[in-house]
């Protein structure tokens, strides 16, 4: 496929050397079998990738093209949860490329320790990920009003609709208060519950397609063997107006960079918190690029209760 | 979608359907960051992220939306 140019190489995770070959059938990026490349007691696992795509210019643009990042972050996800199941797999962030093989063994060369780290954090263990919205009112009551005040033909109606208005006001206001009380409990039980916890940003429903308002979405790194006892623990939370969402299990993707100088995962500021410290408002829907995607280091300390805090990194509660 | 075959769709990791939005979220924010002339990896994951989020929403004016989760 590639033109000209020499392919570059796409590397998916870092692992290590483990018996056999990646799991039959799956197939990466370039719709080939990832290879392995293996460099000391490392292997990474890699896949010739066209520099049309992958070179620095246009992967930026093609990352903004939707179905291209689809495709991609699907496969990349297709080839680590395949590795998951034969070996602990490092996730590395998407579109790491490398010039050729020689860049990756330099890549695993220069990586070393913190792969190593990473390793050993990760081995076992794997990432759920809890969702909680705060439930939108029926759409009975926003779409009533509507027709209220169009011929205003029926007697005090108007007074009708600024009672509908200010009843579904209420009801959203009060089913946020719950979902932000629920999300405080429930983030504390699990983070207390969990090896490590970190907070992504609550999604904007437009992309989720979900109704409602997403007031925490977190993650949380969980030993394998207790992985059921986790999900049953967040199945037990349900609350009127709130709902709670469990996915996963997960490759520990939000936790491959944590006590790395990076900050691990793009968390939005506490955002259990956050939708209730700054009022009903607090709980808006996109809390855009001004949410401080960074801010997730501050994350950690007020929600992961008892246990965080310290220790290796900011999201980093290793038990 | 073509799942992985093999002894992957034993595994749970395998069973779930799962949304982009939530996989955007982890491998857009997770795994380990690289840099360096050796890798031509994307630093700036941030800036690429809210472009998407602002090309989502500009998208969903005018499309149903293709994120729907299902």
């Amino acid at each position: 496929m590639s033109t000209a140019a020499p392919d570059l190489r796409y590397v998916y995770a870092v692992t290590r050397p483990f018996d056999g070959v990646p799991p039959e059938g799956v197939r990466g990026i370039s719709g080939q079998p990832p290879k392995l490349v293996r460099h000391g007691d490392l292997v990474a696992v890699v896949d010739p990738v066209p520099a049309a795509d992958f070179e620095e210019g246009p992967l930026k643009a093609r990352l903004e093209d939707l179905d291209w990042l689809a495709a991609t972050a699907r496969a990349h996800d297709a080839v680590i949860a395949a590795l998951a199941t034969v070996t602990c797999p490092v996730p590395l962030r998407l579109a790491t490329v490398c010039r050729d093989d020689s860049g990756v063994r330099r890549l695993l060369e220069e990586g070393g320790e913190r792969f190593e780290r990473a390793l050993t954090r990760l081995d076992g263990r794997l990432e759920w990920g809890v969702k909680v919205y705060a439930e939108q009112p029926a759409p009975a009551a926003g779409a009533a009003p509507e027709r209220a005040p169009a011929g205003g033909q029926a007697r005090g109606s108007g007074r009708d609709y600024l009672r509908r208005r200010m009843e579904a006001r209420r009801s959203r206001e009060a089913d946020w208060g719950r979902a932000d009380a629920l999300s405080r409990r429930l983030h504390a039980e699990l983070s207390a519950q969990a090896e490590a916890a970190a907070l992504h940003r609550p999604q904007d429903a437009k992309l989720s397609g979900v109704p409602g308002v997403n007031v925490l979405n977190a993650a949380y790194l969980v030993d394998r063997a207790r992985g059921q006892e986790f999900a049953d623990l967040v199945q037990g939370y349900a609350e009127e107006g709130v709902q709670v969402r469990l996915t996963g299990p997960w490759v520990p993707y939000s936790f491959a960079g944590i006590g790395d100088e990076e900050q691990p995962v793009g968390g939005g500021a506490e955002p259990a918190a956050g939708g209730a410290q700054s009022s009903a408002g607090g709980a808006e829907p996109e809390p855009g690029p001004s949410a401080e995607p960074t801010a997730g280091g501050a994350v950690p300390a007020a929600g992961a209760g008892d246990r965080g805090g310290d220790g290796a990194g900011p999201e980093a509660v290793r038990g | 979608m073509s799942a992985p075959m093999g002894p992957v769709s034993a595994s749970p990791l395998a069973e779930r359907r799962i949304a982009l939005v939530d996989l955007l979220d982890r491998l857009l924010a997770g795994g380990v960051v690289l840099t360096g002339d050796l890798t031509l990896s994307i630093a700036d994951v941030d800036l690429v992220r809210v472009d998407l989020r602002a090309l989502i929403s500009s998208v969903n004016e005018n499309v149903p939306s293709p994120f729907e989760v299902r």
